[in-house]
């Protein structure tokens, strides 16, 4: 199967059926991206995928070729954090932080696609990225910075 | 023989558990320290001043043996030791450390002694002087209760105030200066012209000098770190994906592996394999206490091999239905299944008379715990050693059950820590890592990292504890005048520390843990009476553990009293209180909230304080019935526990327990059907979503004059304070969680 992540390709040797989530953990050891339920009711496997944040515990490898996946690890470069992990470090908002990867890949998607989003859209937005430890008060207020950040 | 002699002979308390068995040690026994782990493997050049402290040439290393599981412990570890060591907060690494008695657990006896003194004739005081010794010659190292803050807040500044003075005297020695002419700065002693010598490069001068004990520690004016805004040294990892939770290890010539046990938790009559092993990547299936686990080369295999099982399960050792289980509660107001009066103020026999004002009965719920991280374990098993990796709460514990698996000694069993993505309890358990050692053992010398499926977590999460509660109250002339609450509830601790391997005995506490415990001093007649319930699923410590439905029990039914009394819920709960810490929480959280001022249009209030480990906590919450249900505005919290060590997380971590105690207060439990927990994903359980937080404003008061820590009280007043709410707003009272049985929600 092949596909490409982090604007790195790869072959790799799997079940076309495999979900995107474990390839990227057991075989690109990208570890990066969580499993927390795998039934798409937490959020946490969340990743880019040509853009777009998408679970990838729901996602078949045979399905990605000449698609690009973007994970945590490639969100932000070397000395230069993406402006949502930036907030979200600035902001002080993990305590597990099991949950962040995903949050912020789906924060980062919103305000790409969204510079200036609503109370309602960020709350319409967010809800699928269960937190159990409640840092919900610090990840509204680490999108407001970001957004800022980001010039929206 | 004296009443404390009575109760040091037969039994002692660790944390909030009755623990069995003699225990009188001699003064030598108990003076001698317990041996640094650090210096069994301490390399040439290298000094370990404490359990705590290792320098060598290279590098700083400061030991955080108190488990991170999202609770910010190692960064609150690292900095009380950089504070008195004068380092900055990038100039060191931290490691979790080997299980030693070396890390036990001192704060586990101030929150033991305030049980037990409500038992016996004694001030906690005096028992806090004899459960210390006991505890030390113990040796538990162990993350609960809420008492990292207690048990560091002194000993590692300690601990590091001799490293700084025993560099300070080795550089005197070096350098021949007067110690008294030294000073330190971001890792180094500053010479008087000035010269900087780095710590690094004291190790080996400082290795020949034992440590000075005799220290003095900075005063808050000097303070660079305690109470001020500093940022986790955890975070940056946790927001580049960079950070390693137990579940990411991975090690050369590993199999992955995921185990299916019996739902019921009986014995495994048969099972087929067949399909399972044409799976691609699965390699075998290994028998397994109750079950088997699916041995593959990656967790989607395993996981697709586990599904592919065919399983004849056994019957549960317990209640079959749910609908048992609270039978069996509601039956156990019985002398036989008696355990103890936790408080008995007054007279309320006489004050409430035949027929009570108000009487009402509760029931509480199992609930899952289900942090984000599945369990997981990583375990090699060779012939001479076990060596597993995963977040555990009691290091020295696991090293004890894990040996008992195998036939190793606990000496033989290497325990590495790591942070976890959130407990709330859980990984106070063994099962993983037990069950990972089962599977290694079948093939020793071959790394085995098991992965629970989030479905076979939940089915095997030991819940919340189940109860119900009966509360008889008088009231007289607008004020309340007496409060019975008898509670019956599974007995948690005995079923947790069975599993630990902890002998126990005794009333368990954490039945009516947060009823007794409340601050109403000046209610004249106040009695809590305890009643253990057989037969329920097996259960363990839960976010608050007893407190976390307690406070829900009495704070509700005070509400109750008060509004049967006429009387405004928080002027006679300051009435009733004695306490002045929680006289002052409750005030400055009615202050904030506006209590009694005008609310916005169709806006309504509840509150509830409760003093739940040493903490008093209040909260205000604000709810609008809407016509699709009721919506959550805001919550105001006030809490006192003590000096504020960081600022920024001691807010998180309210806003978080205010979190976790209204989600799962809405929505959340965990029902058996056939023996069978019914609810397998978060799709059945969530919790609370982001669209559903309310604002929630914080403030800590710092009058109390004890320490402590913050992880588990701010959850217990959530339950109350939602529910005393939505009564305000719609007249209906929920005395059945979770709520949204009764009331939807927004």
């Amino acid at each position: 199967m092949q596909l490409t992540v982090n604007g790195t390709y790869h072959d790799v040797d799997v079940e076309g059926d495999t979900p995107l989530l474990w390839v990227l953990r057991d075989h690109l050891g990208l570890t990066g991206t969580k499993y927390g339920c795998g039934i798409a009711q937490c959020g946490a496997c969340t990743v880019h995928i040509d853009g777009i944040a998408v679970r990838s515990c729901q996602v078949a490898v045979d399905t990605l070729e000449g698609a690009e996946v973007v994970t945590i690890e490639g969100l932000s470069q070397e000395d230069n954090l993406h402006p949502v992990a930036q907030a979200w470090i600035e902001t002080q908002v993990a305590q597990c932080g099991y949950c962040q990867s995903g949050q912020i890949m789906q924060a980062a998607s919103m305000l790409e696609n969204d510079p200036t989003p609503s109370n309602e859209t960020i709350d319409a937005v967010m809800s699928g990225n269960l937190c159990r430890c409640g840092t919900y008060p610090r990840i509204r207020a680490a999108i407001r910075l970001a957004q800022t950040k980001m010039g929206g | 023989m004296s009443t404390l002699g009575t109760v040091t002979r037969r039994t002692f308390l660790v944390g909030t558990a009755v623990i069995g068995g003699a225990a009188i040690f001699g003064t030598y026994t108990v003076a001698r320290p317990h041996a640094n782990p650090l210096e069994l493997d301490l390399p040439d050049g290298a000094v370990a001043f404490n359990p705590w402290i290792k320098i060598d040439g290279e590098t700083i290393t400061l030991i955080t043996p108190h488990a991170d599981i999202g609770q910010g412990v190692q960064h609150m570890q690292a900095m009380l030791l950089a504070e008195e060591l004068d380092l900055d907060l990038d100039q060191f690494e931290t490691d979790a450390g080997m299980p030693s008695a070396a890390y036990w657990n001192e704060a586990f006896a101030a929150e033991a002694s305030e049980i037990l003194s409500a038992l016996v004739p004694l001030p906690a005081t005096a028992l806090h002087a004899v459960l210390m010794p006991v505890l030390k010659v113990t040796g538990l190292q162990g993350t609960g209760g809420s008492t990292s803050a207690p048990d560091t807040y002194v000993k590692l500044r300690t601990a590091a105030a001799s490293a700084r003075e025993t560099l300070k005297l080795a550089a005197s020695r070096v350098h021949g200066v007067p110690v008294g002419d030294l000073r330190t700065e971001s890792g180094a002693v500053v010479l008087p012209d000035d010269t900087r010598v780095r710590y690094q490069d004291l190790a080996v001068a400082a290795a020949e000098i034992e440590p000075v004990q005799n220290v003095t520690l900075r005063t808050p004016d000097e303070w660079r770190f305690i109470g001020q805004q500093t940022g986790r040294i955890d975070m940056a990892a946790k927001c580049t994906g960079t950070a390693v939770y137990g579940i990411d290890l991975r090690e050369d010539g590993m199999v992955h592996a995921t185990p299916v046990t019996n739902p019921r938790r009986g014995p495994m009559l048969d099972y087929d394999a067949t399909e399972a092993l044409t799976v691609p990547g699965v390699r075998k299936v290994v028998e397994i206490t109750n079950g088997v686990a699916v041995v593959a080369d990656t967790t989607w295999a395993a996981f697709k091999g586990a599904r592919a099982m065919r399983f004849d399960w056994g019957p549960a050792p317990y209640h079959a239905d749910q609908a048992q289980h609270w039978e069996e509660a509601e039956a156990s107001f019985t002398e036989e299944r008696f355990e103890a009066v936790w408080r008995n103020d007054g007279d309320v026999d006489t004050e409430i008379g035949a027929r009570a004002d108000v009487e009402v009965a509760y029931r509480v719920p199992y609930v899952a715990h289900q942090p984000l991280e599945p369990l997981n374990a990583l375990v090699t098993v060779t012939d001479d050693e076990i060596v597993v990796r995963g977040g555990h709460q009691q290091p020295t514990q696991v090293r004890v059950v894990l040996a008992g698996v195998t036939g190793h000694t606990p000496e033989q069993v290497t325990f590495h820590n790591q942070q976890s993505g959130g407990s709330f309890g859980h990984r106070l358990e063994f099962e993983n890592l037990r069950l990972g050692v089962e599977v290694a053992n079948q093939m020793r010398g071959t790394p085995v990292k098991l992965t629970y499926s989030r479905e076979e977590d939940f089915i095997q999460d030991f819940p919340r504890h189940l109860a119900v509660a009966r509360g008889r109250g008088a009231v007289r002339n607008g004020r309340v005048t007496a409060i019975d609450m008898d509670v019956a509830g599974a007995p948690v601790l005995a079923s947790q520390m069975a599993r630990a391997g902890i002998p126990i005995g005794g009333p368990d506490s954490q039945i009516t843990a947060g009823v007794f415990t409340a601050p109403y001093g000046n209610l004249e007649n106040f009695r809590v009476r305890g009643y253990a319930v057989p037969n329920l699923a097996p259960t363990s410590s839960w976010r608050a553990v007893g407190a976390s439905y307690g406070g829900y029990l009495i704070e509700t039914f005070v509400d109750e009293l008060i509004h049967a009394a006429g009387a405004d819920p928080v002027e006679e709960r300051l009435r009733m209180i004695d306490d002045p810490i929680s006289h002052q929480v409750l005030e400055a959280c009615a202050e904030m909230a506006g209590w009694g001022k005008p609310r916005a249009d169709n806006r309504f209030a509840g509150v509830a304080l409760v003093h739940s480990f040493g903490v008093p906590v209040a909260e205000i919450v604000e709810v609008e019935a809407t016509e699709r249900g009721i919506k959550l505005h805001t919550v105001w919290v006030v809490a006192d526990a003590g000096t504020v060590i960081d600022p920024v997380n001691i807010e998180n971590l309210i806003q978080g327990g205010v979190i976790w105690g209204l989600g799962h207060a809405m929505n959340s439990e965990l029902t058996y059907r056939d023996g069978m927990a019914e609810q397998t994903n978060y799709h059945a359980a969530e919790g609370m979503r982001l669209y559903q937080c309310p604002e929630i404003h914080v403030r800590t008061l710092e009058n109390n004059p004890h320490i402590r820590g913050i992880g588990e009280p701010p959850t217990p007043p959530a339950f109350p304070a939602l529910g005393n709410a939505i009564f305000a707003a719609t007249g209906q009272r929920l005395r059945e969680m979770p709520f949204n049985k009764a009331v939807n929600f927004v």
